[in-house]
């Protein structure tokens, strides 16, 4: 063992057991950032922080909260709500929360496919941060059966339903993902502890690794400039701080991310004291009853787009069907995000605007997932199935074209 | 040293060896924790009595959690061979969640219309609107007399149910 000093203070008695300012310098005063970004970047620190309330709120959630579907309609609905002094507050912030961290991840993810910062050197930020988006919408999804009403039920019902499109196994997969022949009590008090536990866990081992993935080659930024890091650090250290191309995520960088983060809150508590509603859906004030069917059912806004590429096929091709078609457009429209390091075929970073047909794909992409999620809210019925289907190609489309555009882009330019 | 690197290479693969099977008995008792309970399975039978049901009125049964559509087919309503005869009275027998997604369709005069994805089913319970991908599915069932017991396989229910199979 290593020898060991009388330490003259608690902070170096920690110190020499944990190396706490090796700690600090890598992950805080010596982690740099470069100065060209702007508040775009600010969305992981924020992401960070929702989690934060959630497991806060959720923990608190959790203490009345009866995983049965005898007992949890109630428990939320009116042990949580009215008896449990401020369960209110703590039910406003848990599911306006979980909406919201949505919004903060398509903002992040669609700020990384701007700036180009899912290319070369830095694919596994890209692809944890993918990861981190499916356990996100599962642990949305898992969370959302919970209160036990209508819409919960029947989004498990469909969602569990999927399943049954895989071949051959597809029908006993479903039996056994929910425990039984329907969704059920076995089904709730699993999914309880898939969200409670297992998914949160899942995303803190895969927030650590997300966040591992980023020191290495380091953040992007808006010129998508490539940077000498220990040659700017340097220039930092030695007190050249205004010609250094870098800063320290602590104390200087951070002070921006909480200048966003003070909005955020704002905006967030704003939500939570006044339209919380947004949140909740009418129909889940009706406890859940396996007989009937609401009239029309669709997800929380954040799965929307998903969810019409999933119902938008509306024609047989040859032997497929309509609906397997649908099965295989969702599972494309889930996994190709996830590909997309691979299929940008561009050699170079730069962001959207130095790419002119990248810049234009970009927006056409913004705008069909915007009709995506608009017509996903909207009953399949006449001009909207149409819609809805055109929607639906054009999202595959876009990204079976991407490599091309891509290329093309580098060759006008020269780099190919 | 070799002798000593065979030694330590025979430890090993010892240890893989008891690892994988370890491994593969736990992934199985996992795997087997999650299928539904004894309680469950024993629970899945549900008598349903045809004498007491209207013509052109399809009436609907719990079984499994899973309501059971029942019409008895007036005479001008199409025949299939998936009706299940009994005397001279035609059956349609079919779980009632559609094999789109699993809402459950409604009867609106003589088909069954599907309020979630506007998928429709004729009154044989063939799919002929929409994206479910199949007619309703056949529960098993064994014919007693006028009553039929879900959840019990039978040579008609495997007659009917190689139909459907075909037709989907």
């Amino acid at each position: 063992m290593a020898k060991f000093e009388k330490a003259n203070s608690v902070g170096e008695w920690l110190d020499q057991r944990l190396n706490l300012t090796a700690f600090n310098k890598v992950m805080m005063t010596e982690y740099w950032i470069p100065k060209d970004i702007n508040f775009l970047w600010a969305m992981g620190v924020l992401l960070a922080t929702t989690f934060g309330i959630l497991i806060i709120s959720g923990i608190f959630l959790m203490m009345y909260y009866k995983p049965d579907i005898h007992l949890a309609f109630d428990s939320v609905n009116y042990t949580i709500m009215q008896e449990v002094k401020f369960g209110w507050l703590f039910r406003h912030m848990h599911a306006v929360a979980a909406s919201v961290v949505f919004l903060i991840i398509y903002i992040h993810m669609f700020t990384g496919i701007y700036y180009g910062s899912y290319k070369q050197g830095r694919e596994m930020i890209w692809i944890s941060g993918m990861l981190l988006f499916m356990t996100f919408s599962a642990a949305g999804f898992s969370g959302y059966m919970l209160p036990w009403g209508q819409m919960s039920y029947w989004a498990a019902m469909v969602i569990t339903n999927l399943f049954g499109g895989i071949p051959f196994i597809g029908d006993a997969l479903v039996v056994w993902i929910r425990g039984d022949f329907n969704v059920a009590d076995a089904t709730l008090t699993r999914f309880f502890m898939l969200h409670v536990f297992l998914l949160p866990v899942v995303i803190m081992g895969i927030i650590a690794l997300h966040f591992y993935t980023l020191r290495v080659p380091h953040v992007n930024n808006q010129d998508s400039e490539e940077l000498d890091f220990d040659a700017e650090a340097e220039k930092y250290l030695s007190g050249n701080k205004k010609e250094s191309k870098v800063i320290p995520f602590w104390p200087v960088f951070i002070s921006k991310d909480l200048a966003v983060m003070g909005i955020f809150f704002i905006f967030y508590f704003y939500l939570v004291f006044f339209h919380y509603d947004f949140a909740m859906d009418p129909v889940n004030f009706d406890p859940a009853d396996n007989m009937v069917t609401p009239t029309h059912i669709y997800p929380e806004w954040y799965f929307l787009w998903s969810y019409e590429v999933l119902r938008g096929s509306i024609f047989n091709v040859g032997s497929l069907k309509a609906g397997d078609i649908g099965l295989m457009a969702f599972g494309f429209a889930n996994v190709i995000f996830l590909l997309l390091p691979f299929l940008d075929r561009d050699p170079k970073i730069l962001p959207a605007h130095k790419r002119p047909k990248f810049f234009i794909w970009f927006w056409i992409l913004m705008i069909d997932l915007i009709a995506l999620t608009a017509l996903g809210k909207l009953p399949p019925q006449g001009i909207f199935t149409y819609l809805g289907f055109v929607a639906m190609v054009s999202f595959i489309l876009l990204f079976l074209s991407l490599p091309l555009i891509t290329k093309s882009d580098a060759k006008k330019r020269g780099d190919v | 040293m070799s002798n000593e690197t065979n030694r330590r290479d025979f430890i090993g693969y010892s240890f893989a060896a008891v690892a994988a099977v370890g491994g593969a008995a736990a992934l199985v008792g996992m795997k087997q924790a999650w299928d539904p309970l004894p309680s469950v399975l024993a629970g899945g039978f549900t008598t349903v009595d045809l004498s007491t049901i209207k013509a052109g009125e399809p009436e609907t049964f719990v079984w499994r959690g899973k309501p059971v559509f029942v019409l008895k087919k007036t005479s001008d309503m199409d025949q299939s061979k998936r009706d299940l005869i009994v005397g001279s009275d035609r059956f349609i027998i079919a779980i009632g969640l559609c094999t789109h997604l699993g809402c459950i369709p409604a009867w609106k005069k003589d088909v069954w219309k599907c309020a979630c994805h506007g998928g429709e089913y004729n009154a044989s319970a063939k799919n002929i609107f929409g994206p479910p991908p199949r007619p309703l599915d056949v529960p098993p069932f064994k014919l007693e007399g006028t009553k039929v017991v879900l959840g019990e396989s039978s040579p008609e229910y495997k007659k009917i149910a190689a139909f459907v199979a075909t037709e989907a």
